[in-house]
């Protein structure tokens, strides 16, 4: 015999009230281990699409959008930006380099974005297979797209006019796949990579019916260099930069956005409004959480309450038997701790499992690069805390237990 | 001679008196219990009984006068140190079994040696469960037995650390007479199979015809 053997027969000896007490911690437990395993790892992947990406230039509209579209590829253009602008702007003295992006098409819901090489070289992308794409109509796709639909080198599809397998279909431009990329574990694994000329390629049909303007000079763009630097015509939809210094941090975005008709939005700002409001949401289900979590700690605290009572006669044979007053209060201690350790064992396991589950049924959370399997220090402190809540829902029972008069029990009165 | 007594005297207790909600007091007269005594404390329902084998089993502390157990002053002991004296040198038994419910048969007897902090020894389990003819009950649950083997159970328990005192309490009071004959003839046999000292507090005339030396209270 010994405490923990007598501690687990009389868990045993309550099987439903010990089960209850168990899964109503675990459920709080869970819930507080999704929250945190789903906001890091939300923030972390924030923190990595944003990586090398100081301003995001486009059309003037919502900056939230602006980032949402360009940056994490959920969500629609603001508009179009001359070339013509974006060009003068590349050439800005305090901006150091651009990418530019040309979107508006997709393939089976996963974005073409018409860019270069630099775009990327900003998440380290690796060719897995074939090359990179050199010419008009020659894509690189990324590894989700190619997994997921199922792509080959040399297969050829149709691109769909905007996000959705609904659009117009562009049957008469085909593209064809020259490339898979490594997993990147960022928003490039989702993406079909080509050039920008491709992109206005397909839509060159309902850019014939207008005039085309004879360029004045023919110094080819800095961002395009298919394309005129003078070219009125051409369009893109944003333009991904970087400061060369941190005075263009000050000066670049107010330039931008008084003085051109583009707009500009700072990813890591605009991330954290974003999650600023959906904080709000996560706030409420923690509380929601640290609801449950007391609920639970009264239950325990309830439950070794009524056993103490029954137990009197066991406490005092024990300490007939020469079992110290504070054996019995560790060992009531001991048994609360116990509960609140299993609870939350299994509250860590539960919250990993249905996180698992999640990423196995919905195909977003597989996109967003939610994964189960990350384990945070946090989850270290939740299991050291729920010792401590152990030990605070069994004080009181444990301080009668130390209290018990053998005397009177024992006598019968 | 006078240290050849006192080695042989159990227990001995000297102007003993405890005082109830510092109103009612009731004295008890000097004893002198020799090792392996057998003794009957006698007395009507609260006459002090229990009080008296609370105060030698050092369950009951506060008292006036002084007690002294195998040679140890229980006055002089703290109260861990009691609860440490308790658990080598006596067994109890009491009315009602107070067994363990959550545990085996086993593991109800196993908790003497553990509580005692003494080594926990299987094959005296067995001995012990042998000598009571109740070895095949070892493994059940303690809601599994009948009433006269929980207490057969209760009894092996006391004598499992071969204490020099066993203290049982009122033992036979709700038992017909055929199992209380039963039940004081294994008390007295297994009190001289551990040479142990017996006292029973009762009031239970029956048992005067197996324990002829009494203590009236």
């Amino acid at each position: 015999m010994n405490l923990f053997a007598l501690i687990f027969a009389y868990l045993k000896a309550r099987p439903l009230n010990t089960l209850l007490n168990i899964l109503l911690l675990s459920l709080g437990i869970a819930m507080i281990t999704i929250l945190l395993l789903f906001s890091n790892q939300l923030q972390q992947k924030i923190s990595d699409n944003t990586k090398g990406i100081d301003l995001v230039v486009g059309a003037k509209g919502s900056p939230l959008q602006l980032i949402l579209c360009n940056v994490f590829h959920i969500d629609f253009p603001t508009g179009n930006i001359k070339l013509q602008e974006a060009d003068r702007l590349a050439k800005h003295r305090l901006v150091k380099n651009t990418i530019p992006m040309a979107l508006g098409d997709s393939y089976q819901n996963y974005r073409l974005v018409g860019t270069t090489r630099a775009y990327a070289d900003l998440y380290k992308a690796e060719l897995e297979t074939g090359t990179w794409w050199q010419h008009d109509m020659e894509v690189t796709i990324g590894a989700t797209v190619a997994r997921l639909l199922n792509l080959k080198l040399g297969d050829t599809f149709a691109s769909a006019h905007g996000l959705s397998e609904a659009g117009h279909a562009h049957e008469e431009h085909p593209f064809v796949v020259k490339g898979i990329l490594k997993p990147t574990f960022s928003v490039l694994d989702n993406l079909i990579l080509t050039n920008v000329s491709s992109i206005w390629l397909v839509h060159e049909h309902s850019e014939d019916e207008h005039e085309i303007v004879k360029p004045d000079s023919l110094s080819a763009s800095v961002l395009v260099p298919t394309a005129y630097a003078s070219d009125s015509t051409r369009e893109l939809t944003a333009l991904l930069l970087k400061y060369r210094n941190p005075i263009a941090a000050i000066q670049l975005p107010r330039y931008i956005n008084s003085q051109t008709n583009m707009q500009a939005a700072s990813p890591s700002f605009e991330a954290a409004r974003l999650f600023s409001i959906l904080g709000v949401g996560i706030d409420a289900l923690t509380g929601f959480a640290y609801v449950l979590i007391f609920i639970s700690a009264l239950s325990i605290f309830i439950a070794l309450y009524n056993s103490l009572k029954e137990r009197k006669y066991d406490l005092a044979i024990m300490r007939s038997m020469g079992a110290s007053r504070s054996k019995l209060l560790w060992a009531t201690q001991l048994e609360g701790v116990v509960l609140t350790f299993c609870g939350s064992v299994l509250g860590v396991a539960l919250g990993h499992l249905v996180l698992y589950l999640f990423t196995m049924l919905v195909a977003e959370s597989q996109t967003a690069g939610v994964n189960a399997f990350v384990f945070y220090v946090e989850e270290l402190y939740l299991l050291v805390g729920s010792v401590v809540l152990g030990i605070v829902c069994s004080l009181i029972p444990s301080w009668q237990a130390y209290r018990t008069d053998i005397h009177k029990v024992l006598a019968g009165n | 001679m006078f240290t050849f007594v006192e080695l042989f005297e159990m227990i001995r207790t000297r102007s003993l008196s405890y005082t109830y909600n510092s109103e009612k007091e009731i004295a008890f007269g000097d004893l002198n219990i020799a090792g392996g005594d057998q003794f009957l404390l006698l007395g009507e329902s609260g006459s002090g009984k229990t009080t008296l084998l609370h105060l030698l089993g050092g369950l009951l502390k506060n008292q006036q006068g002084t007690i002294e157990v195998n040679g140890t002053s229980l006055t002089n002991l703290s109260e861990s140190e009691l609860d440490r004296f308790r658990g080598k040198h006596y067994g109890f038994i009491f009315q009602r079994n107070h067994l363990l419910a959550a545990l085996s048969v086993e593991q109800n007897l196993l908790m003497a040696p553990y509580l005692a902090g003494l080594s926990q020894d299987k094959s005296r389990v067995e001995e012990v469960l042998m000598q009571l003819g109740i070895a095949d009950q070892k493994r059940k649950r303690i809601q599994e037995l009948s009433l006269g083997q929980a207490q057969r159970v209760a009894i092996a328990r006391a004598v499992l650390n071969k204490p020099s005192v066993i203290l049982a309490d009122e033992p036979t009071s709700a038992l017909d007479d055929r199992s209380c004959d039963r039940v004081s003839e294994l008390l007295v046999s297994v009190a001289q199979q551990n040479q142990a000292t017996l006292i029973i507090a009762t009031h239970d005339q029956r048992l005067k015809n197996r324990i002829h030396n009494l203590i009236q209270l």
